[in-house]
């Protein structure tokens, strides 16, 4: 048979290009379903991670259930929202939406000891890709319990080590109020001991060498999510 | 396994290497040797992806028009590559969310396409498997090498673990952050190819 010919080559081109189209789709909606629950679970762990609370896949579900108590969500001028869960809102979609009809959110969460931690979601951008994460205060609305971040593509070994608990250790104590006013958390470029030397011990904390722009959006990050979340802080803040 | 089988898995790794003797592949090499992790991880990827390109090829080989023959070739990586991606986001998550980066690096790896082209086109599946374990293998090699270099040197790590002692860093050893950057992928990957010409009779040109 004459491979070259122009009938030859077209209908060979069109069979190729429909079976790896079959294949590639029949793969692609079998395994959604098992692709969508490790998303889930992953978010499960991300949320109880930033408590503290390091569960494997297995026990994921488990544990949220045990520990994550109730399922906050609000709106910008923290009046609670009625018929929505807080798990299944899409962050993105929210932050696009204009500032009335955002919903935002939150997750309370009662530990071991009995006390209870507020643990709001961030969505921001690095340097390549997004970044986000969860970060959870104590009973007074201001001091930091745990933080816990992630990204899609950061430079591995420098702003990639956001997910890093040396650097997500070091927001815990800190406090996101000065006075009245919400300063939130500055990264202090300078590696090592960079927010002592800014003597900003309270509010700051040390950026990663090499990764400056990954923790500038880090910081944006929870600057701005934060912002929305003003009015429902200070509304339950212990001044 | 015959002598001649045998040389299409030896030689990459070392007088036909794709990376230090071809010069193919470097784009990778540039972009997941800063840690030896990810560089472990695309290997594995790249030798599962070449394998079986190749043995794919190879048995299709008699029928592909010569004139869309590379196309054929780019959608058949394409496809596995996918194909890999969604099997392990549905079954290996972790490890999936390592490569997420990597798999459009795998596509546009010139060595698949290099050995899909020079080898798989005109040789049977079982050879063309062989060739395809032995030059990832060689790929996989010198980036294994190229990573643990600039992980040891740039982080003072190995595989995520600190290896220099901190007591070092007190006497002012620093680590050493051009290792991170991309241009030292370069020069370590052609420090190799100098020490591998100097001790390789084979390569030694007159």
């Amino acid at each position: 048979m004459n491979t070259n010919s122009n009938i030859y080559t077209f209908i060979y081109a069109s069979v190729l290009v429909v079976v790896v189209a079959a294949l590639l789709s029949f793969t692609a909606i079998k395994l959604q379903p098992i692709q969508e629950q490790n998303i889930r679970i992953e978010k499960m762990q991300n949320i109880l991670s930033s408590v503290g609370i390091e569960s494997s896949v297995e026990q994921a579900e488990e544990m949220f259930n045990k520990f994550i108590t109730k399922d906050i969500v609000i709106n910008t001028k923290a009046d609670k929202v009625e018929g929505q869960k807080a798990f299944d809102l899409n962050l993105k979609k929210e932050y696009k939406k204009s500032e009335e009809t955002r919903f935002l959110p939150a997750f309370e969460a009662t530990l071991d000891d009995g006390s209870k931690k507020i643990i709001i979601p961030l969505l921001g951008k690095g340097l390549w890709g997004p970044v986000w994460g969860y970060v959870s205060f104590n009973e007074d609305f201001n001091t930091i319990y745990g933080a816990t971040f992630d990204h899609k593509s950061e430079t591995p070994g420098l702003g990639a080590d956001i997910n890093k608990s040396w650097f997500e250790d070091q927001f815990k104590g800190k406090t996101i109020f000065d006075g009245e006013k919400l300063t939130s958390i500055t990264i202090h470029k300078g590696g090592k001991g960079a927010a002592a030397i800014a003597n900003n011990t309270e509010h700051g904390v040390d950026a990663i060498s090499g990764g400056t722009i990954t923790c500038k959006g880090v910081e944006e990050m929870i600057k701005d999510c934060l912002l929305n979340y003003e009015p429902y802080l200070n509304n339950n803040r212990s001044k | 396994m015959s002598t001649k089988n045998l040389k299409l898995i030896t030689n990459p790794l070392n007088i036909d290497n794709p990376i230090t003797i071809q010069v193919l592949g470097i784009c990778s090499a540039l972009a997941v040797t800063v840690k030896l992790e990810p560089a472990v991880v695309m290997s594995i990827s790249v030798l599962f992806v070449m394998a079986f390109a190749n043995v794919i090829i190879s048995l299709l080989r008699n029928t592909i028009p010569s004139r869309i023959r590379i196309i054929v070739q780019l959608v058949i990586i394409a496809s596995l590559v996918i194909l890999v991606d969604q099997v392990l986001k549905a079954f290996a998550y972790d490890v999936s969310k390592q490569l997420s980066v990597f798999v459009g690096l795998i596509i546009t790896n010139c060595i698949i396409m290099g050995r899909l082209e020079a080898f798989a086109l005109g040789n049977k599946p079982w050879p063309s498997f062989l060739d395809g374990v032995g030059n990832s293998a060689g790929y996989g090699m010198i980036l294994i090498l190229v990573a643990f270099i600039r992980e040891l040197f740039g982080s003072g790590s190995v595989w995520g673990f600190q290896v220099i002692p901190e007591g070092f860093y007190e006497f002012g050893y620093a680590n050493n952050g051009l290792m991170i950057l991309p241009p030292m992928a370069l020069i370590v990957v052609g420090i190799v190819i100098w020490v591998q010409r100097a001790r390789t009779r084979e390569l030694i040109e007159a």
